[in-house]
């Protein structure tokens, strides 16, 4: 069993495992600092009512995200030794900056967030939930830093085949890194979005109708309905960034052959990398041409400038649509919801539940996005400087197989046991309501309810 | 005077990784300890012994984080050495690290009828990773040998560590718990106390014979002579603890966060003995703190960082802690 086939899948496993957690508390806490902000402005227990429901969705997610990302820092020394050898004098200190600076931020005052609204005055509490919102978004800032150094290399020269840094300016701002990091934290916001949104379209279709839900309905939807167009605009921003960068993942992901001008925008086709052409390809005259350089006649670089140097095409062309369909469908469902909510005031039956399996729908668009960043960077893991293959370690392919089909199994299981949890507490939130203690009134923490009330 | 800090700035990273080792091994050391303190308990034990844990594990566990991050961009080629060397270990300290913080969660989440399943999952991977670490440490201080024989030492580390994160687990309760729970804690430490003795014994006894490196650097003289008051120290410590054992849960609760304390020096001793042994290699006498170290450049740039941020973790943490002093009474998201 070949050992470099195996760690890359294992990679890609742990990595798209791992991603799904902080694609939501990256963005979920913020949305919680907007809830306790709410109720300290306006009073209102609903707010609090509508947190201590989402405290609960982020204390599980984060609790997922912090054991898989426990098992990523500890993947680079033990199945891609030759990333640190080479690259480590870079990609250190921007590793340790984050453990420093996000990590220990986040899990300390987690403790605060989660246990601690009876101990600490109110304000004390809105500035933990506050640190811990602050602390996953340096996380996303560090590790996106880390990301786009090894996509779009900068500020570092080679010495005897080792890399050190020259400028760390450069490096932490490297070309792609401010266009990913937008992206990113863009789809951060949309997949709490929607998961807020869908989890009170549950509760709604099953019969709830309490002012806790409605306001979370609410939030999360107008949270999508603003994000969505911004991010599509980011979105095509950070394409002709990479056009720039990384033509040859661009042309990946238009299947995109030869160099030509007036080039058409692939709908749909299957890449054939044997025969370098697409089959049964649907496609609109001049629209990449127009898109990617803004005339009919731009000349789009193709693979067969990159034989032999480009990425697979497939995965790449699929995934690319895969995400930007699910970001048009955001689109569309958010403003009619949007629409219906704040126009019509009114929530037609269809459009509940048709949100409903959209809360899932930034888990999907945020992995084929990565699919399509990751996969099109291939065969390189630093473009440039070092190759995938050159990385892995000694370790036997039995081993590799081994931890890889316990990782499978584990994952499986716990992801089944995540969704099921969260269904279980939107029926049992729809069915008994909220169930958790009035908020304080005073800014005391003796103020802080003991018991909880029906 | 000019400072040399390609000399220097290693040996600081050296000494910052065992800090955080240290007080991952003390502080995560307790939460695994309840985790397998589990298997004893009563049902209406356990929500009490998760509360005692419950805003901590979080932040503990990120220690195992700065520990093996620093390694990593400070010895980035021991990382790699180490690490490949201890694949499967380090594969099931993972799986018991994923189980623990899920169960953690699940538990109190899921439907009532599933929670003792969750329970179940949290002794395990508490356990789990206790002994994954063990292990590690058994083979680690063998200089990495891959032998049969190398590898029943390792699991008879295993066993002492975990009966150690154990006796941690009971300390802490003891300090945490009242009544009913607190006596059964310290009837556990007195337990554990025992097996934990007998590794600190195998685990000394073992890195001088397995190096004759490391046994010229202890039995010595003059080094004999003022490294002797390590052990010394540490054994008295031990009979201390043990006979403190007898008399608590003291009078108004007197002493009870003291077994916690003398418990973690005994550990510091212990660490420090290894440290001492080991030192200047960082891959046991094959690759010294010198040779695996990271540019200069890159290595200046996290002192700076960790100068300024180091003290204000502890800080934070220091105040997370007293925000949560006192008895663990029932965990609830408030
Ligand atoms: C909710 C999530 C989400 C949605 C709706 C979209 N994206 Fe995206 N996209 C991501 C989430 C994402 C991501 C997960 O954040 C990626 C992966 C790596 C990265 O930098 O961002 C990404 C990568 C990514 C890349 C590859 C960048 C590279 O070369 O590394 C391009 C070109 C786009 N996106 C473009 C778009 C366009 C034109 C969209 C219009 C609908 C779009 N994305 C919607
Ligand atoms: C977070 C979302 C991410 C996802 C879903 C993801 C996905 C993937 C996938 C699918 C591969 C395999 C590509 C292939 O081999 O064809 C891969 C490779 C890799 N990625 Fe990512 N990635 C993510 C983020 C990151 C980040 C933040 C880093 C750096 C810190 C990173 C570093 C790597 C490395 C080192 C590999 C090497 C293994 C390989 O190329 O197979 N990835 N990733
Ligand atoms: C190779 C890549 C990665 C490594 C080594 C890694 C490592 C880790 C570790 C060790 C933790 C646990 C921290 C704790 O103990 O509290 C964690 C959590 C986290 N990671 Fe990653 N991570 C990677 C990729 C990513 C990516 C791509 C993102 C986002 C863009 C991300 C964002 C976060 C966030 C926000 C947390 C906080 C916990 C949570 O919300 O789940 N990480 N990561």
């Amino acid at each position: 069993m070949d050992p470099l086939l195996l760690s890359r899948i294992q990679f890609a496993a742990n990595i798209s495992f791992h991603i799904l957690f902080p694609a939501i508390t990256i963005s979920l806490g913020w949305v919680l600092l907007y809830f306790k902000l709410q109720y300290n402005r306006t009073g209102e227990h609903a707010w609090m009512r509508a947190y201590f429901t989402f405290v609960k969705v982020f204390a599980l997610s984060f609790a997922l995200g912090v054991v898989s990302g426990v098992t990523m820092s500890f993947q680079f020394g033990t199945n891609w030794p030759g990333f640190m050898e080479k690259v480590g004098n870079i990609a250190g200190p921007l590793l340790a900056y984050e453990v420093l600076t996000a990590f220990f931020l986040e899990a300390v005052f987690l403790g605060i967030m989660l246990f601690g609204f009876r101990r600490v005055s109110n304000r004390v509490h809105t500035l933990a939930t506050f640190l811990v919102a602050f602390g996953t978004t340096m996380s996303a800032f560090w590790i996106l830093a880390l990301n786009s150094w090894m996509h779009t290399p900068a500020g570092f020269e080679m010495r005897d085949g080792v890399a050190y840094p020259t400028s760390w300016f450069e490096i932490v701002f490297n070309p792609s890194f401010p266009w990913r990091l937008v992206h990113m934290l863009l789809a951060s916001g949309l997949t709490a979005a929607f998961l807020v949104a869908g989890f009170s379209a549950l509760r709604y279709v099953l019969g709830d109708r309490s002012a806790s839900m409605w306001k979370a309905l609410k939030t999360g939807v107008a949270l999508g309905a603003i994000l969505i167009p911004l991010q599509i605009f980011a979105g095509d921003q950070h394409g002709l960034n990479t056009l720039e960068h990384q033509p040859a993942k661009v042309a990946a992901m238009e299947a995109n052959w030869e160099t030509r001008g007036n080039v058409p925008l692939v709908l749909f086709a299957i890449p054939d990398e044997e025969a370098r052409e697409n089959r049964f390809e649907i496609a609109v005259p001049n629209v990449a041409s127009i898109i990617l350089k803004h005339s009919p006649s731009g000349v789009v670089p193709g693979l067969n400038d990159f034989e032999g140097e480009h990425p697979p095409v497939a995965p790449v062309f699929y995934a690319f649509r895969i995400m930007v369909g699910v970001g048009i469908a955001m689109l569309v469902i958010s403003w009619v919801a949007a629409f219906y909510l704040f126009r019509r005031k009114v929530l037609p039956n269809w459009v509940a539940y048709s949100l409903v399996p959209m809360g899932l729908s930034g888990w999907v668009a945020v992995l084929a996005g990565w699919y399509v960043t990751e996969i099109g960077r291939q065969p390189w893991l630093v473009t440039g400087v070092l190759r995938t293959g050159e990385a892995v370690g000694p370790v036997t392919g039995g081993q590799v197989a081994l931890s890889l089909a316990g990782y499978l199994a584990l994952y499986a299981v716990l992801l089944f046991v995540y969704l099921g949890v969260l269904v279980y507490m939107a029926v049992k939130a729809s069915k008994e309501g909220d169930e958790e203690p009035d908020p304080a009134v005073k800014d005391r923490p003796l103020d802080q309810p003991v018991e909880a009330e029906a | 005077m000019s400072i040399d800090w390609p000399t220097l700035l290693p040996l600081v990273f050296a000494g910052l990784m065992g800090v955080a080792i240290l007080l991952y091994v003390i502080l995560d050391g307790f939460d695994l300890g309840i985790g397998i303190l589990f298997a004893a308990a009563d049902t209406d034990d356990k929500d009490t012994m998760i509360a005692s844990i419950g805003p901590f594990w979080d932040a503990n566990e990120t220690w195992l984080v700065l520990a093996v991050g620093l390694l990593l961009v400070a010895f980035p080629i021991a990382h790699g050495v180490i690490l490949t060397a201890l694949y499967l270990p380090v594969f099931l300290l993972l799986v018991g690290l994923i189980l623990r913080g899920v169960a953690f969660d699940f538990r109190a989440k899921v439907p009532i009828h599933r929670k003792h399943r969750w329970d179940r999952m949290f002794f395990i991977g508490s356990l789990l990773a206790a002994l994954a670490q063990g292990y590690m440490l058994g083979i680690y201080v063998l200089g990495l040998q891959q032998g049969i024989a190398a590898m029943l030492f390792a699991a008879l580390v295993a066993l002492c560590l975990a009966a150690a994160y154990a006796a941690m687990g009971s300390a802490w309760l003891i300090y945490k718990a009242e009544g009913d729970l607190q006596q059964k804690a310290v009837f556990w430490l007195r337990r554990t106390l025992v097996f934990t003795a007998a590794g600190m014994a195998a685990v000394s006894a073992a890195t001088p014979l397995a190096s004759p490196r490391i046994f010229e650097k202890w039995f010595t003289l003059p080094e004999i002579v003022w490294l002797a008051p390590l052990p010394i120290a540490a054994l008295g410590l031990f009979l201390w603890l043990w006979r403190m054992c007898v008399h608590l849960p003291g009078h108004e609760d007197e002493h009870s966060l003291k077994p916690f304390i003398v418990l973690s020096a005994i550990f510091a001793l212990g660490f420090g003995g290894l440290a001492y042994s080991f030192y200047p290699y960082v891959v046991p006498d094959r690759m010294t703190i010198w040779e695996a170290a990271a540019a200069t450049e890159s290595l200046a740039v996290i002192l700076i960082g960790t100068a300024f941020v180091l003290p204000i973790i502890l800080g934070y943490t220091v105040y997370a802690y007293r925000v949560f002093g006192g008895k663990a009474g029932d965990l609830t998201y408030d």
